[in-house]
């Protein structure tokens, strides 16, 4: 049975009420909101169905490791207050259908690569870092057998996700690997908060890519020389969902030799790429997007990051061409990562 | 030795003429549903001279020329139904004036819409010409025989109404120019003059085109694409109406397809967008979305899909790939924009028929006056059941067309014949005489806008 595991009682019991009042989108005292979640956890309809921008932040907020987020994507689908005019649910949730037959699944026995649904970007994990990582999912024709469905939280279909996700894990089993990397913060939060959080059984282990690219380059750590650059780090929303994997961010950053920047919207303050937030149903919403990138990207250049680090592809989509016109050079971490032992990135 | 394979070798040289199986093979074939059509020699020539010379050697020997630019109709345009000598312009592709200041350049017609578009790129990066969404093989003078469009066709309409001057070698061989040039002016406007231009949308059954002077326009430091997404086909005529009335675009396509699936049942206005700055993008991003479209996206019946992509021309090519063995045809017409719903429901319950995934296309021409719509039927080459219900459903299509009320575009044989049945008498006899009168032979595309 699938079912969110959110604890009222908890919720109730907060006083701080993190999850809303250190929302960056929503302005809201204590007292409002708690009145707010009392009506969300009660199945009304509450604003912040209508104003969240599903930046997964406020997962990471809760102090009581309930799951405030989840609860108010599953809400807006109950009440039908999707967040996203209709043409860009429907299309985003026929992305995920698999149309050019099924994956060759070989057993593997071992730990494995996991790109979920970019496999067109399997460049980025080549070289000594991934050495004794068995790729799935390499065919990008095939790529959506092994997409994790968590992009359905910013449509607001969390159905869709307890539909789709038993599947695609059985897909990754089939290869009976012993961990699986998993290349995308979204795909890790799928495995390691989403699904305990609804009870969907992931009988394999998950690692997250930094983790795996710390430990890498630990052990690689004779080959590597300072890149002594000031970088800037794009935080994406999935990344709430894994603070474990975050933390991995500043450790990198220092075996590799570059000096995260001290910048306003970082870490738990970071900003949205505005992916999502671009589409959404709210008035002025793609004015609001573009303010909100300017704002970001001016942060950084004022703090004078000279590379923005990206993981995700959508953020990488939405804001790097934005980023490069600003003078600071986007990079994925991965490619970073290969920089620090004098590989060349493809 | 073959007196005709002679003359020929005499006019353009051995290497470029030929009437050899292998090569000729080639020259057979047509990229869509046609049945292979053999000619008898292929000749490239190098000059209009040369042109004018195997056309009079044509007339002589009672041969048929059939002009081929890129080859790229997909309806069998340039195959040589009668036989007869396969014309190759593809050599005649020299660039031979540019006039910034006076925004024209003035070329060969077998020029590929590639290299003008790279020569510009090199040469003139403020200016840009239309081009249109075949592959960049294509030729100048093989899209403005068809009446093609381009991805400036919002703002300025069909390609053949971007021209500036023509020189064309008659059916008979003659050497005319049309426009501000046979004044012996430069090549800078095709009007005033009385309109004696008929070699625009004829497939070549009138005359070879050899020369163009072609409008440019300018062309922007940043070209961007935007999406707006839309379920409800009703309501594509709206939007485009609107968009249409700020007038900030460039280029104006509507998508739906049944593969991949987030085109499934959806139309994607795919909207192109030029600025020198970020702002001046900004204030027609403003006036697009913020203004007229913001209501559906508030009520949720459309959304922005995408902002600020680089530009991707669709490919419809893409979907012979849907198919083994990539094959494709489409069937173009000319309609209203407020035609579009029910286009695109006769290809979802076409293409449903006969058992191939939907493709269908509208591209916007001029300020909303009318739409290009497609629809493609992709089939595997090796299998003649797939290329049998592409071609029925081709046919079925050029039927439904005339029936919406829209009018053909580079119809095959097939429809031209459709499109001659449903005319005006009038014009039907108007067509015959020009034909008569500039081809009286009969040698040029025979089989082309035959009038009975």
């Amino acid at each position: 049975m699938v079912k969110l595991n959110f604890d009222e009682n908890k919720c109730l019991a907060c006083e701080t009420r993190d999850c809303l009042t250190k929302c960056q989108y929503l302005d809201m005292d204590a007292e409002e909101a708690g009145a707010e979640m009392e009506k969300i956890i009660a199945g009304k309809d509450s604003r912040v169905l209508h104003e969240c921008r599903t930046c997964y932040a406020c997962e990471e907020y809760c102090p009581m490791g309930n799951h405030p987020f989840y609860l108010i994507v599953q809400r807006q689908e109950e009440l039908n207050i999707p967040p996203l005019p209709e043409p860009i649910i429907k299309q985003g949730v026929q992305l995920g259908i698999p149309f050019r037959g099924d994956p060759e699944i070989e057993e593997i026995g071992g730990r494995v690569l996991n790109m979920g649904v970019f496999s067109p970007l399997t460049h980025l994990a080549r070289g000594k870092l991934f050495e004794g990582l068995t790729l799935m999912s390499t065919d990008s024709r095939k790529m959506h057998h092994f997409f994790c469905q968590l992009m359905y939280l910013h449509f607001a279909r969390t159905s869709v996700i307890n539909e789709r996700l038993p599947a695609v894990i059985d897909t990754i089993l089939a290869y009976k690997p012993t961990e699986v990397v998993h290349f995308h913060d979204e795909c890790y939060g799928a495995y390691t908060s989403y699904a305990p959080a609804f009870g969907i059984e992931v009988p394999f282990k998950s690692i997250h890519l930094f983790e795996h690219l710390y430990h890498r380059l630990l052990e690689l750590k004779d080959q590597i020389r300072p890149l002594n650059y000031k970088v800037a780090y794009q935080r994406p929303c999935s990344s709430r969902l894994s603070p474990d994997g975050h933390a991995y961010v500043d450790k990198i950053f220092d075996l590799v030799g570059v000096k995260h920047v001290e910048r306003e919207y970082v870490d738990e303050n970071a900003l949205c790429c505005g992916s999502t937030i671009l589409s959404q149903r709210q008035e002025g919403s793609r004015r609001y997007c573009l303010e909100l990138q300017k704002k970001n990207i001016a942060d950084m250049k004022q703090a004078g990051a000279e590379l923005c680090i990206f993981n995700c592809p959508a953020c990488m989509q939405t804001i790097g061409k934005q980023v490069a016109e600003n003078g600071i050079m986007p990079i994925w971490m991965s490619d970073l990562c290969r920089m620090a032992i004098g590989e060349k990135p493809d | 030795m073959d007196s005709i394979y002679k003359a020929l070798v005499d006019i353009v040289g051995e290497d470029y003429v030929s009437n050899q199986k292998e090569e000729l093979f080639t020259y057979s074939k047509d990229l869509g549903t046609s049945e292979p059509q053999w000619p008898n020699y292929v000749a490239a020539p190098k000059t209009a001279d040369e042109v004018s010379r195997i056309v009079k050697l044509a007339n002589e020997q009672n041969v048929a020329v059939v002009p081929l630019g890129g080859g790229m109709s997909l309806a069998g345009l340039a195959l040589p139904l009668k036989g007869g000598i396969e014309m190759d312009l593809k050599r005649m592709d020299r660039i031979l004036e540019l006039n910034v200041k006076d925004r024209y350049v003035l070329l060969e017609a077998g020029t590929s819409q590639g290299k003008l578009t790279a020569y510009l790129h090199r040469h003139a990066p403020n200016l840009m010409h239309s081009e249109p969404g075949a592959p960049p093989a294509a030729t100048i003078g093989g899209n403005l025989a068809i009446h093609g469009q381009g991805d400036l066709g919002h703002p300025y309409g069909f390609n053949s109404d971007m021209i500036n001057g023509l020189e064309v070698v008659l059916p008979t061989g003659e050497i005319c120019r049309f426009g501000s040039c046979a004044l012996g002016n430069d090549w800078y406007t095709m009007h005033p003059l009385p309109d004696v231009s008929l070699f625009m949308g004829w497939s070549g059954s009138t005359g070879i085109i050899t020369k163009v002077s072609l409008r440019l326009f300018p062309c922007k430091k940043i070209n961007e694409q935007d999406i707006f997404l839309l379920e409800d086909e009703e309501l594509v005529p709206e939007v485009l109406y609107e968009l249409t009335h700020v007038g900030m675009a460039e280029d104006m396509m509507v998508v739906s397809q049944e593969i991949p699936p987030p085109f499934n049942r959806l139309h994607y206005v795919m909207v192109n967008i030029a600025g020198d700055t970020r702002d001046e993008l900004e204030f027609k991003r403003q006036l697009m979305f913020d203004g007229k479209l913001a209501e559906y996206i508030k009520d949720g019946r459309g959304g922005i899909g995408a902002a600020g992509m680089d530009i991707e021309r669709p490919v419809i090519s893409k979907t012979s790939d849907w198919r083994k063995g990539g094959g494709f045809e489409y069937v173009g017409a000319i309609v209203p924009v407020t035609s579009y719903p029910q286009c695109y429901r006769h290809g979802v319950e076409v293409s449903a028929r006969h058992g191939i995934p939907y493709t269908t296309l509208g591209r916007v021409l001029g300020t909303g006056h009318s739409m290009m719509f497609s629809w493609t039927f992709a089939f595997n080459r090796a299998d003649e059941d797939t290329v049998r219900h592409s071609r029925e459903a081709l046919h079925e299509t050029d039927e439904a067309v005339l029936k919406m009320g829209g009018t053909l575009w580079k119809p095959a044989v097939f429809g031209q014949k459709l499109v001659m049945k449903q005319m005006d008498e009038g014009t039907l006899q108007v067509m015959k005489k020009v034909k008569h009168m500039l081809d009286p032979n009969g040698i040029m595309n025979p089989g082309n806008w035959e009038v009975a």
